[in-house]
């Protein structure tokens, strides 16, 4: 039996770092470390069911075919199409990533990622007021008080607390739990509600308000008896606790950028952690979702110099949210095909987008069967990065790590580098008149 | 029954990501989880089947008594294709849909079944 240690968790924006994986011909025997989520992602890959060949729609079905087939039918599908979008990237590593925007802007066509419809609204209110980075490991070490703002991350980042705000023992939180507080504002009494020392229940879609609550209080104003559902000496009481902390952090969620408000939801929780900055040190992070969402955006920074929602169709580089994101797009029918590399829209956009993506070519690179699998008329399975491949993913506080190899992909299987390589060859071969 | 529909994230939805293909991603996704007291006041059980309303869509889904309540006049329903029937498209012009806040009415449908993702996406795009 091989034992893997240090192995990186492909799963969340944690990017738990501590797993270790006990491998026996070929088969993934145990995940410790593991949460429940990380363990699901490790023992699917014991999974009986493999398609390991591409398959193209014929009729009401699909037929096999060969890669060099598939990846000649994407090219022409990207060069045939007047605006392409290519999408997804959220769950594949950095250097696919970056051959994924190099196809995008040799084609013309849209790219984006699944920030679009997670934290970027956060993005744009960043690009608003800016915005004080913090690493997690900083967070472990410093940080008294932790808020978490719609979010859940004893459902959507189990080991977060653990790792780095509940329980752990920092250099200055020698104590652990004793040393450390924490706030949860939800809509709901979630999980982690349960295990804060402090929860608010906001009434649904009014975040805004309770931020300017806490915000009014701070430059001297005053309250009604109760804001947004919550009573005022409750805001008083939660204030005073960031007020007098020595390191505070306010984790925040999609439960302010999917609310009403959306990225002004994020301006104003900014602009509170500008405020309270007067009386001590305080910082925020998203809760990023995906394990490599964060790493879509540098990439593309990099190569564009815009994060999310990049049209190349004038030759360089447009980026409007509104108009070149992936749900105005489909919504609107501006795109006429569709390519998706690691990520399930038509699971997780909303029906009227799905209803677009269901009717134009489309070709999706995905090592397992989804609904957009299911939708599309091309699928080509590739082996799963950060367990048969190696490459970097970015953490949700922005530190890159390098997510490991702990197995051989099944014979026949590219990863979704070499795939997208292959495409941009291709795409570069049909231009050139071969 | 009027309510504010949130969808979002939760333990069980994330751990079937790499199973879509089996009965877990719908048992897991094609829930509605309702306050026990809105379960009581509007007389839902644990498994009925009711049908959400939004001005988008509709759906039917399987009612589960919330585990994270109290949340009086709030439902949630896993994010998948089964939430996305009936979430709002609109992005006041930033890029992000309306997943969360967004009216809806349930009302109980007892006879009618929860489908599966393969037979939800043929009745809703057809293919």
């Amino acid at each position: 039996m091989e034992k893997h240690t240090d192995v990186i968790c492909p799963f969340c924006g944690t990017l738990c770092d501590d797993i270790e994986v006990h491998v026996e011909k070929g088969r993934v025997m145990e995940a410790l470390n593991a949460c429940k989520l990380g363990n699901a992602k490790f023992m699917s890959m014991n999974k009986k069911h493999r398609h390991l060949v591409p398959m193209v729609r014929e009729g009401d079905g699909f037929v096999e075919t060969t890669i060099e087939d598939a990846v000649e039918r994407v090219a022409r599908m990207l060069l045939d199409a007047k605006r392409p979008l290519l999408y997804g990237w959220a769950t594949t590593e950095c250097e696919a990533q970056s051959v994924g925007i190099e196809l995008a802007e040799e084609v013309g066509g849209v790219v984006d990622s699944c920030a679009s419809v997670c934290h970027g609204p956060s993005v744009l209110a960043i690009q608003d007021v800016g915005f004080p980075s913090v690493t997690l490991g900083e967070v472990k070490n410093r940080a008294d008080l932790d808020i978490y703002w719609g979010s859940n991350p004893m459902h959507a980042h189990p080991r977060h607390m653990s790792r780095y705000s509940r329980y752990p023992r920092g250099y200055f939180r020698e104590r652990g739990q004793q040393d450390r507080t924490v706030i949860v504002i939800d809509v709901r009494r979630t999980d982690t509600a349960g295990i804060a020392d402090k929860f608010l229940q906001v009434s649904p879609g009014d975040d805004y308000e309770l931020v300017n609550a806490f915000r009014t209080l701070l430059n001297d104003g005053d309250i009604p008896d109760e804001v947004a559902g919550v009573a005022k000496k409750d805001i008083e009481g939660a204030l005073e606790l960031m007020k007098t902390c020595q390191f505070g952090m306010l984790f925040f969620g999609v439960g302010l950028t999917m609310s009403p408000g959306k990225h002004r939801n994020i301006d104003n929780a900014i602009s509170l952690v500008i405020d309270l900055n007067k009386y001590t040190k305080f910082s925020l992070m998203p809760m990023r979702g995906h394990y490599n969402v964060t790493g879509f955006s540098e990439v593309l920074t990099w190569q564009s110099g815009f994060p999310f929602g990049v049209d190349y169709t004038r030759g360089y580089p447009q980026y409007n949210p509104g108009e070149t994101t992936s749900v105005e797009l489909l919504s609107r029918g501006e795109v006429d095909a569709v390519f998706v590399v690691g990520s399930d829209p038509a699971a997780n956009f909303p029906k009227k987008a799905v209803e677009h993506l269901a009717k134009i070519p489309s070709a999706v690179i995905e090592p397992h069967e989804t609904p957009t699998t299911y939708l599309c008329d091309l699928k080509i399975p590739s082996a799963i990065a950060g367990i048969e491949v190696a490459g970097t993913a970015y953490r949700m506080d922005n530190v890159p790590i390098r997510v490991r190899k702990i197995m051989d992909p099944p014979a026949g299987l590219y990863s979704d580098r070499e795939i997208l390589k292959m495409i941009l060859e291709k795409v570069r071969e049909i231009k050139n008149g071969a | 029954m009027k309510a504010t529909l949130i969808t979002g994230r939760t333990i069980k939805q994330g751990m079937v990501l790499e199973s879509k293909d089996s009965t877990m991603y719908t048992d897991a996704n094609a829930i509605c989880e309702f306050d026990p007291d809105d379960m009581k006041k509007f007389k839902v059980s644990e498994g009925d089947t009711v049908e959400v309303c939004s001005e988008d869509g509709a759906v039917f889904v399987r009612a589960v008594k919330s585990l994270q309540s109290p949340h009086k006049n709030i439902i949630f329903i896993p994010m998948g294709p089964w939430a996305n029937q009936v979430t709002s498209p609109k992005t006041d012009s930033v890029g992000m849909p309306s997943f969360k806040g967004i009216p809806v009415s349930v009302e109980l449908a007892k006879d009618k079944k929860v489908l599966t993702y393969p037979e939800l996406l043929k009745q809703s795009y057809g293919k």
